[in-house]
């Protein structure tokens, strides 16, 4: 099949967030509504994020990546996420996944994936969650055997944006000794893939419930350590994950403040335009410096990362409780200004307030996000 | 090189755990507060304050049981010295 990165050589790169945000209004914007009532996001956007080099550009050159500093990544999903939250999500997990193999994988499972995956060539999905098992990842049951120098891997994954559609898994599976992370090509024999249809939020985003029976593996199917770091796996891509989604909550937060502002300048009450009402103005002064301080703390999470300094873990869980509490707040807020528009098929905002809800949900919840914060509470002490 | 990489390490997990009592050769999983969150905020700051790629085969929980041991696994992935 030709696809469109090869009949497109000269489409727009993605390299920054002038570029990010040309894409979107481009491609994204205008049809979001749309996926989010088909519940998918149509293989033609796949492919123009193909040509535009959005799937992983922040891998190094010498793989073929782009070698994007993550504050610039951040910003990327940042629009992205301002013009489709489905969208960012697909890119969420793929960014997961291609960070995961570029970090911990041997140099033989680098050269296998992570070309492909910069790419876009294969597109992955991150696979923690369980029927049984969410915030609590050491409760998983999904398990794997040795077996013949190999393995063996049976359990049920749940939620799994992109399972519709990725064509590799990074599944994590409980070990004889801990929790390993294992690379998992989707058309293993075993593997199964259930659409689920109809989410609340993020509708488009293809999510899936897959099993896996009896699914055999190679030695090489294991990805990075095993034994006690191999927690870290899962800690730093979740890591990254969370940064994602935290510039997704941003996006929505400056996607509810450009609806609103453009409504408030148009609609008018009793005489008055909206934009004039006092109580109106509060919300929309609340939308401007929320999405300003959260855009602020993501930057700062990724300035950390760009540095290597460890304390980017802990402002990526503060950025992110923010922004996505804050998304989620906004988001209502923007259904209210909307009042009866707010809540039809006319205006984004309904689609904006369904997927915020999201926000507070994923990457770690907004309870186990305040669970971590408090529990770090004491370095704050200056 | 490895006494001041000891100092180094012990400042960074007390800073992050100032109620416990740490010495370069207490075990640090032994007081039961290492978790994954803290192991990848280890690593990342062993790499980046000796400048060093800890490889996965060294990601062992012996490298990482004390002081000493960090020290020893820093020594070990520094280019040699003149
Ligand atoms: C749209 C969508 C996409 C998703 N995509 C993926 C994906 O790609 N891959 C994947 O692996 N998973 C995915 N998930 C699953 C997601 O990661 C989990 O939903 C999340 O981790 C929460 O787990 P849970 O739903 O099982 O809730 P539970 O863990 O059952 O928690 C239920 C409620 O209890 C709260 N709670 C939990 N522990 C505590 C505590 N100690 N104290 C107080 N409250 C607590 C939670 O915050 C939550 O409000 C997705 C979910 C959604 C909705």
């Amino acid at each position: 099949m030709t696809t469109l990165a090869e009949t497109a050589p000269g489409a727009l790169q993605v390299t920054d967030r002038k570029s990010a945000r040309a894409f979107v209004d481009t491609h994204i914007v205008p049809y979001a509504d749309a996926y989010d009532r088909q519940g998918r996001v149509p293989e033609e956007l796949l492919e123009r994020m193909t040509a535009a080099g959005l799937w992983a550009p922040f891998l190094p050159r010498e793989t073929g990546g782009g070698g994007m500093d993550l504050v610039t990544l951040g910003e990327v999903h940042e629009e992205v996420g301002r013009g489709c939250s489905s969208v960012r999500s697909l890119l969420t997990v793929h960014t997961m996944v291609s960070w995961a193999v570029q970090r911990w994988g041997s140099p033989a499972q680098r050269e296998q994936w992570v070309p492909a995956l910069g790419r876009g060539d294969v597109l992955a999905a991150f696979c923690l969650s369980e029927p049984g098992a969410g915030s609590d990842a050491s409760g998983i049951a999904t398990n794997v055997v040795e077996k013949n120098g190999g393995w063996v891997l049976n359990g049920v994954k749940k939620w799994i944006t992109n399972g519709q559609r990725a064509d590799l898994f990074l599944v994590f599976a409980r070990t004889a000794t801990s929790i390993g992370a294992f690379l998992v090509p989707r058309d293993s024999p075993g593997v199964e893939v259930t659409p689920i249809e109809d989410m609340l939020g993020t509708r488009a985003s293809m999510i899936a419930e897959i099993s896996f029976r009896d699914v055999a593996l190679g030695p090489d199917a294991l990805l990075g350590p095993s034994g006690f770091t191999a927690g870290m796996v899962l800690t730093g891509t979740l890591d990254l994950g969370r940064y994602s989604v935290a510039t997704g909550s941003v996006g929505i937060i400056q996607a509810a403040l450009e609806a609103c502002a453009a409504y408030a300048s148009r609609r008018t009450v009793g005489g008055s335009l909206l934009k004039d009402l006092p109580l109106i103005q509060a919300k929309l002064s609340d939308m401007v410096t929320d999405a300003r301080a959260a855009r602020l703390l993501v930057a700062e999470a990724g300035r950390l990362k760009d540095a290597g300094e460890a304390s980017t873990i802990m402002a990526t869980w503060v950025a992110k409780y923010f922004a996505s509490t804050a998304a989620a707040r906004h988001a209502s807020e923007a259904v209210q200004i909307h009042g009866a528009n707010g809540c039809g098929h006319d205006y984004p905002v309904a689609r904006l307030y369904r997927d915020a809800k999201v926000m507070e949900i994923i990457e770690g919840s907004n309870e186990i996000q305040r669970i971590t914060i408090a529990s770090q509470a004491e370095r704050e002490i200056i | 090189m490895s006494g001041n990489a000891k100092e180094q390490i012990l400042d960074f997990v007390r800073a992050r755990y100032p109620q416990a009592e740490i010495d370069e050769t207490q075990d640090i999983f032994a007081l039961g507060f290492v978790n994954s969150l803290f192991a990848m905020e280890l690593v990342m700051f062993i790499e980046k304050t000796f400048e060093v790629t800890i490889p996965n085969d060294e990601l062992k929980i012996d490298n990482f049981r004390s002081a000493n041991t960090m020290a020893e696994l820093v020594d070990r992935l520094s280019p040699a010295r003149v």
